[in-house]
């Protein structure tokens, strides 16, 4: 197994955890971070994926690093709107979901 | 309940994305011949810089969209919620200051270094415009950025700059005739350096914008300058 | 003559349908809000134009290819133009210049923070642009994640604590989406080696990998279409956001994530795509349809039955998906269901304009303040009940039109049963409309003070009204589009 494939297989992990994590969390800022873990996942598979052969692919590494900025993009929004509801709300969980 | 069944889901499709890996057979290697064989008509040295700002640079042009309209939601927010706090920073202790006075400096140069470097090594906008960030960040911490939101009009134009060169040089040379953000040969390499460095600046804004722009903590609103 | 119309055709339109949105946007942003409410309806009219001459471009030469920076698949990305991808366009265009209209004089009227509501919609009209244009899967993504944010910014616009959290709960379910979408995006890379829409329609074989793409793939878009019953980010969203963004989201940003879907079914997944699965994405529809007219039955707030008629809409747009599974209705059933999209889109953009004037002139959102509303704003209320029309079905409704190409379909193909799930669907949804009607046209009671709004309020909701009537009295020209450089070989639905 290469070493492209270990980062797929990790990746492939971490996605299902993160999606776990994203969908069970109540805390708003567990499933932001339950986010983040999943996009990780997705950006090793996609590193992985390509470059299982051993060979450098630039591609995938440029769509990564694209993917990266757009979830950092989301991630900040996603923060401080949390953030605000913090401030109205005084409870960091959607409003139907209790603290978990 | 919820949580077993959605574990045992979450399961499921993991183990099914791993088994459908371990069944794919081996990479043609395509793309990457393709780009190697059209590397140096790119205006850059660097295979992932020539990818990410030549052959698939309207990803990157939509990939700033995406960053400036972040700033958008948070600006909006912001201003539906009538916000005069900023994230207000611990009063700045000497340690602070000095490392702050050390550093940033620093910052700046290394962002120049990596803008330059991004055109044959790892390196570009992106990187340096995330150092660029980072320094603003601690300017913020240690006090001594001045009140940036709501932002005025230099601030809006510096946001928007790497965007907007962007979107103008890809639109510009339709003008011409030519294919959406088709560089004119020979050319290359110049637009792509008036780009990256406008869109380093603009990101560095961008985020630390978005670091600004969170709300003050409760019980903590106005008491000390922070942004209004 | 024709030397201006050949000079007018070779305008480069796939580029500046894209830039001029965006462009639109960094004005908006720059100038303030002043600025971007002025500029906003020629910039509008501006994108209709620049949508009107792709399609005449493509109706005189067929679908257009265009490489963007001159650089073909699979290095580069393409953008593609066929019938379908322009009816997108010009749909967008409309319902977004009439939108605009709208906007312009209900945030003049509104103290909230309108000064955003211009930069975002640029990169909202902007985004979904992209997406209909764009033959590259990495770049539909980018473009997905662009036309996502854009759409929270817009529902968190009125702030207040309800606002915040229907928009965080969008955006978490959007997010989800989109990685979804991403991991199919690079099993698909790792697999075949390129990402260009055609080449991997060509490359894909039955199997493991094409299953697992396939259920990502359509779960993640299905997820952001609000495909019953995941639909649960919807309500909130749209019934609780300003009218014009309600508008926006219910008609235009749907059917982006719908068009997706809808794509990559027919052009990249058609070897791999099974029956059960497309029956399962009809159980689905069929589901959303009855449980969301149900729910909207329920509603005491009149946004909210809106919203809820939105879910169950939705249901209709993924009968597609098994009415073409089988030959002989695979034609009738694609026209019918783009058809449907299309129509939805303009009866729904007027329902929520009309029901946000009505809202506006009463003071309350609830459905037993509408009384009187038939004396004061017949207009509005008119504009409501042909949205109504199309919504159930009724000729000579854009709405018919589909209704009745998906019931062609369903007959063709054996499959009655959805035509049960479709009749039961439209007196569903006669049953909450009624609803709305009957409280409109009660007298008012003693005492009750109406807003005056100004007439372009009405006239707005109206002409969008009047563009879902359209779709049902000329179907042929849209339909005549729509044949251009669809998927599979064959002459009229």
């Amino acid at each position: 197994m290469s070493i492209g494939l270990i980062y797929a297989v990790t990746g492939a992990l971490l996605f299902s955890l993160g999606l776990y994590g994203l969908i069970v969390h109540a805390h708003l800022i567990r499933k932001i971070l339950a986010f983040n873990i999943m996009g990780s996942g997705t950006f090793l598979v996609l590193v992985g994926l390509a470059q299982r052969g051993g060979e450098v692919d630039p591609v995938p590494q440029a769509l990564v690093l694209t993917g990266i900025v757009v979830a950092v993009s989301a991630t900040a929004f996603a923060l401080i709107l949390a953030r605000r509801l913090y401030a109205a709300n005084g409870r960091c969980t959607l409003p139907g979901e209790g603290e978990a | 309940m919820t949580r077993v069944l959605v574990g045992m889901l979450v399961v499921a499709l993991g183990a099914l994305l791993i088994w459908t890996m371990l069944g794919l057979p081996a990479p043609s290697g395509r793309v990457p011949a393709l780009v190697a064989a059209h590397l140096n008509e790119s205006g850059v040295a660097h295979d992932v810089t020539a990818v990410l700002l030549n052959f698939r640079g309207y990803d990157t042009l939509l990939e700033i969209g995406v960053l400036l309209l972040a700033v958008l939601g948070v600006l909006a927010v912001r201003l539906a919620a009538a916000d005069t706090g900023g994230t207000l920073p611990p009063p700045p202790g000497a340690l602070l200051r000095a490392f702050t006075n050390l550093v940033v400096p620093l910052m700046v140069l290394v962002a120049g270094y990596l803008l330059w470097a991004g055109a044959h090594r790892p390196g570009g906008a992106f990187q340096a415009g995330a150092v660029l960030a980072a320094a603003g960040v601690l300017l913020r911490l240690s006090g001594r950025l001045p009140a940036l939101l709501p932002p005025r009009f230099w601030l809006r134009a510096g946001l928007l700059l790497g965007f907007a060169v962007f979107l103008a040089v890809a639109l510009g040379v339709t003008v011409a005739g030519d294919s959406l953000l088709e560089y004119p040969p020979a050319q290359a390499g110049a637009w792509i350096t008036l780009i990256e460095a406008t869109l380093t600046v603009s990101i560095g804004l961008i985020l630390v914008s978005l670091f600004v722009g969170a709300p003050a903590p409760p019980g903590e609103a106005g008491s000390r300058g922070g942004d209004a | 003559m024709s030397t201006v119309l050949s000079a007018l055709l070779a305008v480069n339109w796939i580029s500046w349908v894209i830039g001029l949105p965006l462009t639109y946007t960094i004005a908006a942003f720059l100038s303030g809000a002043r600025a971007g409410r002025m500029l906003a309806l020629p910039a509008l009219v501006l994108s209709l134009l620049a949508a009107v001459g792709l399609s005449a471009r493509v109706l005189a030469q067929g679908p257009q290819r265009h490489m963007v920076g001159g650089w073909g698949a699979p290095l580069g990305i393409e953008l593609y133009a066929d019938g379908l991808a322009c009816l997108m366009l010009l749909m967008t265009a409309a319902i977004g210049l009439f939108t605009g209209w709208y906007a312009r004089h209900y945030f003049a009227r509104q103290d909230t923070g309108a000064t955003y509501f211009w930069p975002l919609t640029g990169f909202l009209l902007g985004a979904m642009n992209a997406l209909y244009l764009s033959a590259d899967v990495f770049n539909l993504y980018v473009t997905l994640e662009l036309l996502g944010l854009a759409a929270v910014g817009l529902v968190a616009l009125t702030g207040g604590a309800a606002a915040l959290a229907a928009a965080l709960r969008y955006l978490l379910a959007a997010l989800a989406g989109s990685l979804m979408y991403l991991l199919g995006v690079a099993l698909l890379y790792g697999a075949h080696g390129t990402l260009a829409l055609a080449e991997l329609g060509a490359r894909l074989v039955p199997g493991p990998l094409a299953w697992t793409v396939i259920a990502l793939m359509t779960l993640g878009l299905a997820l952001k279409t609000a495909l019953f019953p995941l639909h649960f980010w919807l309500p909130p969203a749209h019934g609780g956001a300003a009218t014009p963004v309600s508008a926006l989201l219910s008609a235009l940003v749907i059917k982006a994530s719908f068009y997706l879907l809808l794509r990559l079914w027919f052009e990249v997944f058609a070897p791999a795509v099974t029956i059960p699965a497309a029956q399962l994405l009809g159980v689905l529809g069929a589901g959303a349809i009855l449980w969301g007219s149900w729910l909207a039955l329920c509603q005491q707030k009149v946004k909210m039955i809106v919203a809820y008629s939105t879910v169950a809409q939705i249901g209709y747009l993924f009968l597609l998906f098994p009415l073409a599974a089988y030959a002989p209705g695979v034609e009738s059933a694609w026209y019918g269901g783009v058809y449907q999209a299309v129509s939805h889109a303009f009866a729904k953009a007027a329902m929520f304009l009309a029901v946000g004037s009505m809202v506006l002139a009463a003071g309350r959102e609830d459905i037993d303040q509408l009384d009187g509303i038939s004396a004061r704003l017949p207009l509005s209320l008119f504009s409501f009940a042909l949205a109504g029309i199309s919504l159930m079905g009724l000729p000579p409704s854009g709405g018919f039109i589909a209704k009745w190409l998906l019931l062609k379909a369903a007959l063709a193909g054996g499959q009655w049963w959805w035509v049960v799930v479709m009749i039961l669907g439209g007196l569903l949804t006669a049953a909450y409309l009624f609803r709305v009607l009957r409280h409109a046209f009660l007298p008012a009671r003693r005492g009750k003070r109406f807003r005056a709004l100004p007439p372009a309020l009405e006239l707005s909701a109206f002409g969008l009204a009047l563009g879902s009537l359209a779709l049902g009295l000329w179907a042929s020209g849209p339909l005549a589009l729509l044949r251009v450089g669809a998927p599979f070989a064959g002459a009229s639905p």
